[in-house]
């Protein structure tokens, strides 16, 4: 059997070089948002009445009404912009993140090129889907 | 798109990778554990402010809160997290590489005492304490 030289991989900067930094990158951010929000949370006076969910909510989507029922005596002073920011940064970062590994399961695991391709498809077409509703949901609840 | 994939399902479970496939493995099970989860929760959260969608919506959430689905998801979270971690630093720092099975003995040193802790907080919270 004669076999078909193979081309080699593009040297440089191309998209998925690109999308394998950005995958430890955006790990690297979500480490970085996830720290700010447990310590504006131990700030908060959250350190005595913290139930597991509740850090979780702080660690990753921090905002006022996700986190409402930590019972935080002061939360007033802390809703606005900033935390609306936080969970729409973590929202994009960690949508990225993860339907981008989604699309790397799908590449390795799924072997029919025509199911691959409708998949891949489907987790393109959810992907800016999830994101719009999550940002509605952070901006209107 | 060059590549053969003729490996079937249990030609690949008892593929004896030891450490590091199931460092490899867990990173991909508990990936898609918190692609679903965050997915449904957003849109749980989502339909539940709709009038149609609050009854659905509040009992997803419900499910959510249950202590023994947060063993399930403080795992997937904790151990991507760390893994990703270990995954990171390798590759920034490619000389490490040499020690991966190391980094890996340390991750499980690092994940099991957070895992632990975890546990006890959520099952005592869990059981009413």
């Amino acid at each position: 059997m004669k076999t078909q030289p193979r081309t080699a991989p593009q040297r440089g900067f191309h998209f998925d070089y690109l999308m394998w930094l950005f995958t430890r990158l955006s790990a690297l951010a979500m480490y970085l948002l996830a720290i700010v929000g447990i310590v504006a949370a131990l700030l908060m006076s959250a350190r005595q009445n913290m139930t597991m969910p509740d850090l979780m909510r702080w660690a990753f989507m921090p905002n006022p009404n996700h986190v409402a029922n930590t019972n935080i005596p002061d939360i007033e002073a802390w809703k606005g912009i900033f935390w609306q920011v936080m969970g729409i940064l973590m929202l994009l970062f960690a949508g990225s993140h993860g339907f981008h590994g989604l699309l790397n399961v799908l590449e390795d695991y799924i072997s029919q090129r025509w199911v691959r391709n409708l998949l891949r498809i489907l987790v393109l077409l959810i992907w800016p889907l999830m994101s719009a509703i999550g940002i509605y949901v952070i901006l209107t609840s | 798109m060059g590549l053969k994939r003729n490996v079937g399902l249990m030609e690949g479970l008892r593929y004896q990778g030891k450490g590091p496939m199931l460092a490899f493995i867990l990173h991909r099970i508990t990936g898609l554990g918190i692609v679903l989860f965050v997915a449904l929760h957003i849109l749980a959260s989502y339909i539940s402010n709709l009038d149609w969608g609050t009854t659905a919506g509040i009992f997803v959430n419900t499910i959510y809160e249950h202590w023994l689905f947060q063993i399930f998801i403080i795992f997937c979270a904790l151990f991507h997290a760390i893994n990703g971690l270990r995954i990171v630093i390798l590759d920034l720092w490619p000389k490490l590489i040499e020690f991966q099975r190391e980094t890996i003995w340390v991750e499980w040193f690092v994940f099991l005492p957070i895992y632990a802790i975890a546990l006890i907080i959520i099952i005592r919270g869990g059981l009413g304490g």
